[in-house]
């Protein structure tokens, strides 16, 4: 073992005081007929070997240039005070709180993630943390179920197909049925969630309406009076938010959001292919006992010193089993630092800088392509940082400049077959003019 | 929580300030022993105007540009500004620095904790994640530009195959309960494609089964029926038998079990579970006792999940992120969870070959799946493929012990864990005195019944020898449990300390209880009232007001 500390002479005195010849004795238990019958793993390597092969893997990717992509993960700058917290072994080589009072350092961060969290989102009561944003939806979904004992969820299309597709997943397990509310994606359409169509979706077996703002294609949406439409057939509004948007579109708790869910990849988390991630999940005080995953509270020691503790957990697996809110115990901890201490290190005027580049820079991509005669902005409603643009030929353009590491964004055709001619853009504060003009250059020269 | 809220401290103690911590200060040493140290709420150090990072100013042509398009509407924008801290980064990093000094952690000390396998997590991984060709990796790149992370994944996914003998794997979970989840979801799936969904409604759990193992069930629709285990702490096979019918979905069992004891008749366990056309499913929490020893494969199961950060080494940061691939036998391939990365040109042996050589296959190509590839899929059960980042740090530590490595690992856990009991079984009861693997299940009941000291005060007198208790009161049918793990990490001087330790705990249990039931002495804060904490949630920083941006709705909710 590349990390084991025993020496022959550790081992021999431990095999003498446990009383057997050999460590093979040990494994005497395991019947012969269900033995192992291959292991055809490679054999070592030493640490120059593996940074050898991990180097060669990382090769092997291309990390673009000039990157438009978004639909749910961003290009973000990760704060390199950030990585120096989340790297402290004190952080992330230790587990689940469960003894506080050598824990203190993880609770007290996740009490300050918690207020952060709903602090951005105008809510009461934030959970420790979720997988990623989609799983939390999931998870805010079943527990407007169990809030309004009902069995519908209703979502709109344009909430992103990523999380539709887990919330189809997760709503299948006790059997509820998920209903589509249709964004006008029409030519010439909003592109936004209308209400009458949301009306019209919510009936007395809908437990949630779930919508996204700024949706999949960076539209604005009308929550107050999607939540209103909800509220009125007594639904509870699910919002799906981007957390860096929040410095900028109002807060969830501010529009009649029951339950907000989001991921929080935006905040100094690195791209990693897609994970490890963090899910955020707030909700309203009265809610606190149906909602899932782990919760910090702030109490007193014996002394009267000021301590924080895992709370609320009759809710959770470990105690009540099979009448638990979720199965969900391993989070995703140390991923909710990162959020936290990028919150604290960009602050209220520093996320307010981060949502204004990357709405600028996306407006200005967007308004570029147009003048240019290159591509028309497909939908009309007012969109944040993300938006869709029509073009000829978009599939193919777009892996014409994947192949000079120019990534214009994600094709649409794949989730969307009516936008088959469409690319969704997203800039962030690390887009830069050059980048802007190389995207419209590419897209030119391969019309 | 205000000032005068709070109990007066008695007289001596430490101030700790209010509950922005503001006026919080250094306590004086407590039996000369402490340094007692509060750290305030970050923002408690938040100054108005105050800034860390910076981002660049738009450019004029930028601002210009942008002034086409529509702006965001007046009732969209946000009405109160969210109260971020304000602090500078030296602040900013002495402020988490010392909050990591409270916690303990493997790389501060022993941390013997139960069922989650808390062994030492190589830096070379921590060096891996952080190279930029692997975490600037957009999860929606074309493959093209993906190439790397997508072998590391087909990578990943063929060792952990070979590992436990599956027939395929999916490394989408985000962690053992979400393996669990996609477990149980294909179960189901599988039961319908057979027409028999509706027939098959109870999932059946060993009495010494994880907790989440019930909560899956139940978010899948399943009841869950417990299993008693029999004198030797298997699984009581004639129970099993009685309880098995044409109405059993699934039999989720830990091998080896919570209770540290591999189930010496699996073989007999999974056949009787086909025998009634169930799935067998095996928790695979406990697999660093078995390596290269046993594969659920072999022995017939139908279905698996890996704890990536507990058998391989990547960090459990605070409570996670974790990650929990699930293997799957033929019968249950069609349903995993969907995409998978697939080699769509060259062969398998040809990559294999290569990549354990450190060498390229030239014209090989990855990709994801297309959706819809495998139309009785569960779907997705996270966004993107997965926790990426715990991927390669499993990849790196498999590539790093190898097969023997491996093989060692398993054999020097069991070997500890042994030794452990062997040394242990004086001084605390052993309710199953048997050769284990990888953990030892004791009890406290001796100390609890002869001088009135608890697990719990056990467990707290730990905490001041600067070891991580064991998992206690788990599993449930041990009489005040005592679950340690000691992994294979450890070395020998580290075991004897513990040994010495448990030791002088049990001697204080009966000559000086009631200093066990005081203890801890020397943590930070002593022990917390949870039941307040429980009956008076305070959850958020009060900041003095309601959260920003909350609606009168919302104030008149809380």
């Amino acid at each position: 073992m590349a990390y084991a500390p025993h020496t022959p002479a550790d081992r021999d005195a431990m095999l003498a005081a446990v009383g057997v010849e050999s460590v093979d004795d040990l494994f005497a238990d395991i019947p012969n007929a269900v033995r192992a019958r291959s292991f055809e793993i490679p054999p070592p390597l030493t640490e120059q070997e593996v940074r050898r092969e991990l180097t060669r893997l990382a090769a092997r990717n291309r990390i673009p240039e000039v990157s438009f992509l978004g639909a749910g993960a961003y290009r973000h700058l990760v704060p390199a005070a950030v990585m120096e917290v989340i790297g402290r072994s004190e952080f992330a080589t230790a587990y689940t709180p469960y003894q506080p009072e050598v824990s203190q350092g993880t609770l007290q961060s996740i009490y300050e993630f918690q207020t952060l969290v709903c602090e951005l989102t105008g809510m009461e009561v934030a959970s420790a943390s979720h997988y990623d944003g989609a799983t939390a939806t999931a998870e805010a979904a079943l527990m407007a179920c169990r809030l309004t004992r009902r069995d519908t969820v209703a979502v709109s299309s344009a909430v992103n197909p990523q999380v539709r597709r887990v919330l189809q997943t997760y709503c299948s397990g006790p059997g509820i049925r998920v209903v589509e509310v249709p964004a006008d994606l029409g030519e010439a359409g909003s592109g936004l969630t209308p209400g009458e169509a949301a009306g019209s979706a919510l009936d007395e077996s809908v437990a949630c309406l779930v919508v996204q703002q700024p949706n999949f294609f960076g539209g604005i949406e009308p929550m107050a009076e999607l939540a209103e439409a909800a509220h009125r057939s007594g639904a509870q509004l699910v919002a799906v938010v981007e957390p860096t948007s929040l410095a900028i579109l109002e807060a969830p708790g501010a529009y009649g959001a029951d339950i907000v869910a989001a991921e929080g990849q935006p905040l100094g988390i690195p791209l990693s292919f897609g994970g490890p991630y963090v899910g955020l999940m707030a909700a309203r005080m009265e809610s606190v006992r149906q909602m899932p995953g782990r919760l910090v509270g702030a109490t007193r020691d014996a002394a009267g010193r000021r301590g924080y503790v895992l709370t609320l957990q009759a809710r959770e697996q470990h105690i009540r089993r099979e009448k638990a809110a979720s199965n969900i115990c391993t989070n995703q901890a140390l991923c909710a630092l990162a959020a936290t201490a990028y919150l604290s290190a960009v602050g209220p005027h520093g996320l307010r800088e981060v949502a204004e580049l990357s709405m600028v820079q996306t407006r200005h991509a967007v308004a570029a392509l147009e003048a240019a005669g290159v591509a028309r902005r497909r939908f009309s409603a007012p969109y944040f940082a993300e938006a869709a643009i029509q073009l000829r030929n978009a599939k193919r353009r777009h892996a014409t400049l994947a192949e000079q590491g120019i990534v214009a964004g994600l094709p649409l055709e794949d989730a969307y077959p009516e936008l088959g001619d469409c690319l969704l853009l997203a800039a962030t504060e690390l887009t830069t003019d050059d980048d802007v003009a190389r995207l419209v250059e590419g897209l030119e020269a391969t019309a | 929580m205000s000032v005068t809220e709070r109990p007066a401290p008695p007289s001596g103690a430490p101030s700790d300030g209010d509950a922005s911590g503001r006026g919080a200060a250094f306590s004086s040493p407590v039996g000369g022993e402490q340094l007692q140290v509060v750290e305030p709420l970050l923002f408690a150090s938040s100054r108005t105007g105050r800034r860390d990072v910076r981002f660049p100013s738009l450019s004029e042509a930028a601002r210009k540009a942008a002034e086409s398009q529509p702006e965001v509407p007046k009732h969209a924008r946000r009405t109160a500004t969210a109260r971020l801290p304000e602090v500078s980064e030296l602040d900013l990093l002495r402020h988490f620095n010392r909050l990591s000094h409270l916690n303990h952690a493997i790389d501060l000390g022993f941390y013997p904790l139960g069922s989650c396998t808390m062994k030492y997590n190589p830096k070379v991984n921590e060096w891996a994640a952080r190279l930029p060709g692997l975490s600037e990796s957009h999860p929606l790149d074309p493959a093209e530009l993906s190439q790397g992370s997508l072998e590391l994944q087909w990578l990943l996914a063929e060792l952990l195959r070979e590992i436990s003998g599956m027939a395929a794997v999916s490394l989408q979970p985000a962690a053992g309960a979400q393996g669990e989840l996609s477990g149980l979801l294909m179960t189901r799936a599988y039961h319908r494609s057979r027409g028999e969904g509706e027939q098959r409604t109870k999932v059946l759990v060993p009495d010494s089964s994880h907790g989440t193992n019930a909560a899956t069930a139940s978010m899948v629709g399943y009841q869950t029926v417990t299993i008693r285990s029999n004198e030797r702490g298997g699984i009581d096979l004639g129970a099993l038998r009685e309880a098995l019918g044409p109405d059993t979905a699934a039999l989720m069992i830990t091998n080896p079990s919570t209770l540290g004891i591999f189930e010496d008749q699996i073989d007999q366990v999974v056949a009787a579970v086909h025998q009634v056309g169930a799935i067998a499913y095996m928790d695979g929490a406990n697999l660093n006792a078995i390596l290269g020893r046993f594969r659920a494969g072999d022995a017939g199961f139908d279905v698996m999940h890996f704890n990536l950060h507990k058998t391989f080494s990547t960090p459990h940061g605070g409570g996670g992120p974790g990650a929990g691939p699930v293997g799957v036998g033929e019968r249950l391939a069609p349903f995993l969870p969907e995409p998978l990365p697939i080699l769509v040109e060259g062969t398998d042996d040809e990559v294999r070959r290569n990549a354990w050589a450190g060498r390229n296959t030239p014209g090989a190509r990855f990709a994801l799946e297309e959706e819809g590839t495998r139309p009785q899929s569960i779907g997705k059960v996270r966004a993107f493929t997965g926790n990426f980042g715990m991927h390669l740090r499993a990849y790196t530590y498999i590539r790093s012990n190898g097969d023997a490595g491996l093989r060692e690992v398993s054999d020097d856990a069991v070997l500890a864990a042994n030794y452990l009991r062997v040394r242990l079984t004086d001084a605390y009861d052993l309710p199953y005195d048997r050769i284990c693997k990888h953990e030892v299940v004791f009890s406290g009941r001796r100390q609890k019944r002869q001088h009135g000291v608890t697990t719990l005060d056990i467990a707290k007198a730990i905490l001041d020898y600067r070891i991580h208790p064991p998992t206690i009161y788990f599993p449930l049918i041990v009489e005040e449990a005592l679950m340690i793990e000691p992994t294979e990490t450890e070395s020998l001087e580290t075991l004897d300390r513990f040994v010495d330790v448990m030791h002088e705990i049990a001697d204080r249990a009966a000559t000086d209880p009631s200093a066990l039931k005081a203890a801890p002495t020397t943590t930070p804060v002593g022990r917390l009232d949870e039941a307040a904490a429980a009956r008076r949630p305070d959850l958020r920083h009060d900041f003095g007001a309601a959260p920003a941006g909350s609606s009168a709705r919302q104030e008149a909710g809380a």
